[in-house]
């Protein structure tokens, strides 16, 4: 009881990441039409800045994050701006084909930033456990979850309720006739390049935080976001939070229980399981739980 | 391909696009420029192992290898339009199809021992009937999802491979790859033929240009057949394709089970250059060299894909020329502004993005624009 207790919370934990990631996937997507392979690079960036702020500057945690998400947003308008705005119009693999170059450009970036140091964070949370019905949960994962609820909530009230939200909206549903109605389409693009990369800067923090310390390559981590989002739909934030949950805690359960049960599958099974359930998802359900079905004209 | 071979007069008059048939029009090398050119290019490469040291010729055969799997590849993505991030896969199990049918049992790993001429073909095959079984999935998303599902099989495949010890050796070990023994001819011995003293690697660049002249016709011609076009229009407009009775599902598994033999005979080439395989080579970096090699070179043409493959292989000789001119620490440590290793990664990253957003047909775009000028010479066009 006590360890399946523990395992769920680490999934939940681990899920709200997933969601934080699937959710700046998404944002990228509904906008443009892009899949941005570059995320898992803005991640480590993100991670890196706020282990920047926190550790060498000495700033509190809450404040390096945040200044890590306004560095973040600054290089995510600027690569929108530099490498994706000349795409607009051409097919969409091409773009996320510029997106996989921006990822390794920005992946040296913070491979060289890093230089041969391990990646911490100055967390408060560490490695710190509370008991719950005899389980030993980390603190870490409860942050996790609130935080990646919160900031998707957030992000979902700016969408619906502000003006500029609409707007992103209107670019996202019909990009010329949001123009004829005078909305500055580039600027949304942008902003919501913006905006997906300080979620991708936020995640990666979390994701961190609480760990003693992580290489560059720990960015392909964020990789998993995508069957997140094949999962939830490609054009949904709601999809994303529920399918970040349920990979989180199928990762989870399998890392907990699959060498005891199943050991012939081997070691670290649980880091292709969200593929698999990508894959069965994608014959199943092509759109994913929530996402819009692509109609086809000739 | 009869065509190919017969010669139109007027090619030879001084008047190339001039057809009086329909079988030079559609000629694989209908213009004479194009016949001397191939001509003094495969000669080039014939003596280029005499004159080069065997790092270069080593490299050369790696070059000839990703233009293999560049080809399959963009066959696959370039000609069908079905993206995949996936090769890596395809070119793993080729690898290790070779490795168990040609290697040696060595350290508790599976080898039969056969010769070339039975290992070769099959670690095309194998791959190739995976990627057919796998297709009728894949030919159910399309675009972007597609990639998605192509980059999961990598890791998925990277898991089997970690796993599957008897033939793979195990993460972090590996094993030895097949031994070139072709018709018991040993490719790894040293020859002396008239007089000319023959080493492993120059054979070994030989064996792989036989190999790439033969795989580099075949594609060309299959572009030109009936399948070829039928790529082109699932490419262009999946839905009127299927109208016009072109089986979408046929098609694309046909162009996922042609990509995986490509990457499987240049996996299994690439285990011998490289000398010893883990099963952490195969993975999403791989298949990213690969979309590099066809989007650098040029999407929907085999030149490219060449062009593309020498282009990336060699980029690393480029870098290492260039850092005596730039502020870098031409070292592997700290130091100076980047090391060699990371300018090499941010020079692939960046010209991934600068060729997509200025010339998107690749440098073989470039090659024709170079050649119109000169053809419509001294108008515009």
């Amino acid at each position: 009881m006590g360890e399946l207790l523990a395992s769920l919370m680490r999934g939940l934990g681990t899920g709200g990441v997933y969601a934080m990631l699937g959710v700046s996937f998404v944002i990228i997507y509904r906008a443009t039409g892009v899949v941005n392979f570059a995320t898992p690079a803005l991640m480590i960036l993100g991670a890196f800045f706020t282990g920047y702020f926190g550790v060498s500057i000495g700033l509190p945690f809450i404040v390096s994050v945040i200044l890590a998400m306004i560095v973040l947003a600054a290089i995510g308008l600027a690569s929108e701006r530099i490498a994706l705005r000349p795409m607009v119009g051409r097919p969409a693999f091409s773009a996320a084909t510029v997106t996989v170059g921006l990822f390794i450009v920005f992946l040296v970036l913070a491979g060289r930033l890093l230089g041969s140091e391990l990646l911490v964070v100055n967390d408060p949370f560490g490695l710190n456990t509370l008991d719950v019905l005899g389980a030993r949960i980390f603190t870490v994962d409860i942050a996790r979850l609130i935080v990646g609820l919160v900031a998707i909530g957030l992000v979902g009230l700016f969408l619906t309720r502000s003006r500029t939200g609409l707007a992103m909206r209107a670019t996202a549903f019909d990009q010329e006739t949001s123009l004829a109605q005078g909305i500055n389409v580039g600027r949304m693009f942008g902003l919501s390049w913006g905006i997906a990369a300080a979620m991708a800067a936020l995640a990666g923090a979390m994701l961190v935080a609480g760990s003693s310390g992580v290489e560059t390559t720990f960015a392909l981590v964020a990789l998993k976001a995508l069957p997140v989002i094949i999962l939830g739909g490609l054009d949904s934030i709601k999809g994303s939070v529920v399918a970040g949950i349920i990979i989180g805690i199928a990762e989870s359960l399998t890392r907990t229980y699959q060498p005891q049960f199943a050991p012939w599958l081997g070691a670290n099974f649980d880091v292709i399981v969200p593929y698999l359930i990508m894959i069965i998802v994608l014959m199943v359900r092509p759109y994913g739980l929530y996402g819009t079905k692509e109609v086809v004209r000739v | 391909m009869s065509s190919a071979t017969s010669k139109s007069r007027h090619t030879t008059r001084g008047r190339p696009r001039l057809y009086t048939n329909y079988a030079s029009e559609m000629a694989i090398f209908n213009t004479g420029a194009k016949r001397l050119w191939i001509l003094i290019g495969f000669f080039a490469l014939v003596i280029l192992p005499f004159l080069l040291d065997r790092d270069m010729v080593s490299l050369g055969a790696k070059v000839l290898i990703f233009a293999i799997g560049g080809i399959g590849l963009n066959l696959l993505t370039g000609y069908a339009g079905q993206v995949s991030l996936a090769h890596a896969f395809f070119l793993g199990i080729g690898a290790y199809t070779a490795a168990v049918l040609g290697g040696e049992a060595r350290g508790g790993v599976i080898g039969l021992g056969w010769d070339m001429a039975i290992w070769l073909p099959l670690a095309g095959l194998v791959p190739a009937i995976v990627a057919a079984v796998i297709a009728p999935l894949a030919a159910r998303v399309r675009g972007l999802y597609l990639a998605i599902l192509t980059l999961g099989l990598v890791f998925i495949g990277e898991h089997i491979f970690k796993e599957a010890k008897p033939i793979t050796g195990g993460a972090g070990v590996g094993r030895a790859p097949a031994e070139p023994v072709f018709l018991g001819f040993d490719l790894f011995a040293n020859y002396e033929v008239f007089g000319i003293e023959i080493d492993r690697y120059t054979m070994l660049f030989f064996t792989c240009l036989v190999i790439f002249v033969v795989m580099a016709l075949l594609a060309r011609n299959f572009t030109r057949s009936r399948f070829g076009r039928s790529f082109a229009a699932v490419r262009d407009r999946d839905i009127a394709a299927e109208v016009m009775g072109v089986s979408l599902l046929r098609t694309k598994t046909l162009a996922f089970a042609i990509s995986a033999f490509y990457a499987g005979i240049a996996g299994a080439l690439f285990s011998i250059v490289i000398g010893r395989i883990s099963p952490e080579t195969w993975n999403f970096f791989l298949s990213v060299d690969f979309l590099a090699v066809i989007f650098i070179g040029g999407l929907a043409t085999i030149t490219g894909s060449i062009m593309g493959a020498i282009f990336v292989v060699m980029l690393p000789q480029l870098v290492n020329a260039l850092t005596r001119y730039l502020p870098i620490d031409p070292g592997v440590g700290g130091g100076g502004l980047l090391n060699v290793f990371e300018l090499q990664s941010i020079i692939f990253g960046v010209l991934i993005v600068v060729f997509l957003i200025v010339e998107p047909r690749g440098l073989y775009g470039l090659w024709l624009r170079v050649r119109n000028y000169f053809k419509a010479w001294p108008f515009s066009y």
